[in-house]
């Protein structure tokens, strides 16, 4: 270093000029992500499915859309792509956008670029409200126990919850019972909220009291075991009894792939905050007297927000693959909605006949599969501070 | 030692408690009943479905319906709704069907995986590093029954051999070279596909360990002092790199009742996770709940294994 050093500068120098090269987080971000080539690769394709999937909701909604991804034709059924439509087979309505079939046509005339294109909103909107509930879910909890994770849960929280839980338990049951049982709970949880047990300082608290007081567990075991239950089930087998269970509706599966992945999410946040919780950083907002809230979503959130978009990416990827699976064995979005899942697995009875309905459907889902991935892979990398320097 | 297993034991046991409640009331607070599910047919009369309610306890409150199931699972008295058959006995056959898969499967991923990752680790930025990252990560995002259609189709016109089912039907006497070489063709695809995930994701783990050990200090000591790479790589990185890797054998376990559901539909093999999707078909609460308590189990014994081989290969670690 000194050796390549012509002269050390002058003193005004040295005030004008930046000490170090300043480079913001988001430059940083960006050198060392567009070093992963395939990672940049992954952006583009998020990108471009992200335009289609808008341009296909534009496109194929409302009650006259351009593309009509419903109009039947059952004369010119499985067409292949690139087929020019007979004109004097069909009514002015069902001619398509284009002038050709661009990926061909379905079974029952169907227009597979427009329900391509439709499925590629339904499936965007699929994965993103999965993965935006398991996200919430996995960040309040992931939260609650890496901040307060050593308070500890007294027995009087344990018995209002308990009366609580055996009163709506008991409503279905007897509702009078139930009734009573909620109405001693939720007086209990007044009692605890407004804090009229307490003991008045000075006097020594009554025996009652002190059982009462009595600490049982802290709330990071309550959740971290919460987490272990849940990881016990089999996920996919999980999805699958419920979705056959409850009727059939795209909401029902978005909620269901969100409600049994949130485990992950909650582990890293929880472990984050961990970490941070004990920084100087911290310690010195909470002397600066700052709210809790304030510190945990202004000064330690941003902080432990890049695992959780790295698991984000790589969630949505996998619930896409879910709604596919869940379609293949007949239990995905029912039939008015397109899906890329559903397509591919109709287009599977034809797949001699017809192979482009289960080719286009099954290497677009790869692609944007793999393009979420490696983009999840290189965000990961370039969010890391270890390898940020080299 | 003893005070760790003891308190693990009760632990999961507590878990395993939480784990069967949270089950019976998926199931049960569900719209419909199992008594709903045929209302078309003749023969299922309301007496019938009164009786059906009372053999099958469907008539008792929600907690002792779910004592009584409990109680039967514990003696082995639970019969299947569909067919009175009794679960565990149906479940262990599916299970010896399914674990021929898993065997072949879980060789393949801990054979291939292995090398491959650690290859990659040490040629890091090469061609065959780079290949391999694409190939893992192509196989993630691969739908697998896209996969599945794409590989039968490719086996089936490319060698002439049969890949459905379990073994190919009507070879009663066939020659035993015949028999054998049959389901070895059967078995080769499924499990195969069974094992890409695996072999994907654990390659690339295997990679990412061995570089974070590559990475330390001690390794750049050995460098230093001259020892050979082959030395530096394969004695002194590779063993601190397996050992996370010693653990995962408690986590192969609950891989045991997994079978997968759609690999198994792809190829009619009649298998747990085949039986497991007709169960749910077919609202047989039993064997759902079965297989689901099973499987808990299992995810249980194989962490806590994983847990007691960490304690044991791994002298940092005091639990």
């Amino acid at each position: 270093m000194q050796g390549r050093n012509p002269a050390p500068p002058a003193p005004e120098n040295v005030l004008e000029r930046p000490l170090a090269p300043q480079r913001t987080l988001w430059q940083q971000f960006w050198t060392v992500f567009r070093q992963n080539r395939l990672a940049v690769i992954g952006l583009v394709c998020f990108l471009l499915f992200f335009t289609t999937a808008v341009a296909g909701l534009l496109l194929t909604s409302g009650s006259q859309p351009v593309l009509n991804p419903a109009a039947i034709r059952l004369q010119e059924k499985l067409r292949p792509p690139f087929a020019v439509p007979n004109l004097a087979t069909l009514r002015p309505g069902e001619v398509p956008a284009l002038g050709i079939y661009l990926l061909g046509t379905d079974e029952l005339g169907r227009d597979v670029f427009a329900r391509m294109l439709q499925g590629a909103w339904v499936s965007l909107t699929v994965g993103f409200v999965a993965v935006g509930i398991s996200i919430v879910i996995g960040i309040f909890l992931g939260g609650i126990a890496g901040y307060y994770g050593q308070n500890a849960v007294r027995l009087d929280h344990v018995l209002v919850a308990v009366l609580l839980s055996a009163g709506f338990v008991l409503l279905a049951v007897s509702p009078a019972w139930g009734a009573v049982l909620l109405l001693f709970g939720a007086i209990a949880a007044y009692g605890l909220l407004s804090g009229a047990g307490r003991t008045p300082p000075g006097r020594q608290p009554t025996v009652l009291s002190r059982f009462l007081h009595s600490k049982t567990l802290t709330i990071d075991t309550l959740i971290m075991r919460l987490v272990d239950i849940m990881l016990c089930f089999p996920t996919f087998f999980l999805i699958l009894t419920v979705v056959a269970l409850l009727p059939a509706s795209i909401y029902n599966i978005m909620i269901v792939i969100g409600l049994t992945s949130w485990m992950g999410t909650t582990r890293f946040v929880r472990a984050e905050f961990l970490a941070l919780r004990e920084q100087d950083f911290v310690a010195a907002v909470r002397a600066l007297g700052v709210g809790n809230l304030r510190i945990i979503f202004r000064h330690m959130m941003p902080n432990a927000v890049a695992p959780v978009l790295v698991s984000a990416t790589l969630g949505i990827a996998s619930a896409i693959l879910t709604e596919a699976g869940l379609s293949f064995l007949g239990f995905g979005v029912p039939p008015p909605n397109a899906t890329w899942g559903n397509i591919l697995s109709d287009g599977q009875n034809f797949i001699f006949d017809a192979p482009w309905l289960t080719f286009i459907p099954g290497i677009t889902i790869l692609v944007v599969v793999l393009a979420f991935n490696l983009f999840g892979e290189g965000l990961r990398d370039a969010l890391n501070p270890r390898l940020r320097e080299r | 030692m003893i005070s760790f297993i003891g308190r693990s034991a009760v632990q999961k046991v507590i878990t395993l408690f939480f784990v069967s409640v949270v089950s019976f009331l998926i199931i049960h607070l569900a719209p419909g009943e199992p008594s709903q599910v045929d209302p078309m047919n003749p023969k299922f009369t309301p007496e019938m479905v009164e009786r059906f309610r009372r053999q099958f306890h469907l008539d008792k409150p929600l907690y002792a319906q779910y004592l009584l199931f409990y109680k039967d699972l514990f003696t082995g008295r639970t019969v299947s709704w569909k067919d009175n058959q009794a679960v565990l006995k149906k479940i262990w056959d599916r299970f010896l069907n399914s674990l021929p898969l898993f065997v072949v499967g879980t060789i393949l991923t801990w054979t291939l995986s292995f090398p491959v990752g650690i290859h990659s680790a040490i040629r890091r930025g090469s061609l065959f590093d780079r290949g391999s990252t694409f190939v893992a990560y192509f196989l993630i995002s691969i739908p697998g029954f896209f996969f599945a259609y794409l590989l039968i189709i490719l086996v089936v016109t490319n060698f002439q051999v049969p890949v459905i089912g379990m073994q190919t039907f009507g070879m009663g006497d066939a020659s035993p070279v015949h028999l054998v070489m049959n389901r070895i063709w059967h078995l080769l695809l499924p499990s195969i596909l069974g094992a890409t995930g695996g072999i994907a994701i654990l390659s690339r783990y295997v990679r990412s360990q061995m570089l974070e050990v590559e990475g330390q200090d001690y390794i750049r000591t050995a460098r230093a002092k001259g020892l050979p790479p082959d030395d530096v790589h394969y004695h002194h990185a590779l063993r601190n790199a397996l050992l996370p890797f010693v653990t995962m054998f408690g986590l192969i376990l609950p891989g045991l009742i997994g079978g997968s559901v759609i690999i198994e539909s792809i190829f009619s093999w009649p298998g747990m996770g085949r039986m497991a999707y007709e169960a749910i078909l077919a609202r047989d609460y039993p064997v759902i709940l079965t297989v689901n308590f099973i499987s808990a189990v299992l995810v249980l014994i194989g962490t806590f294994i994983s847990d007691l081989l960490y304690m044991v290969v791994d002298p940092r670690i005091r639990l």
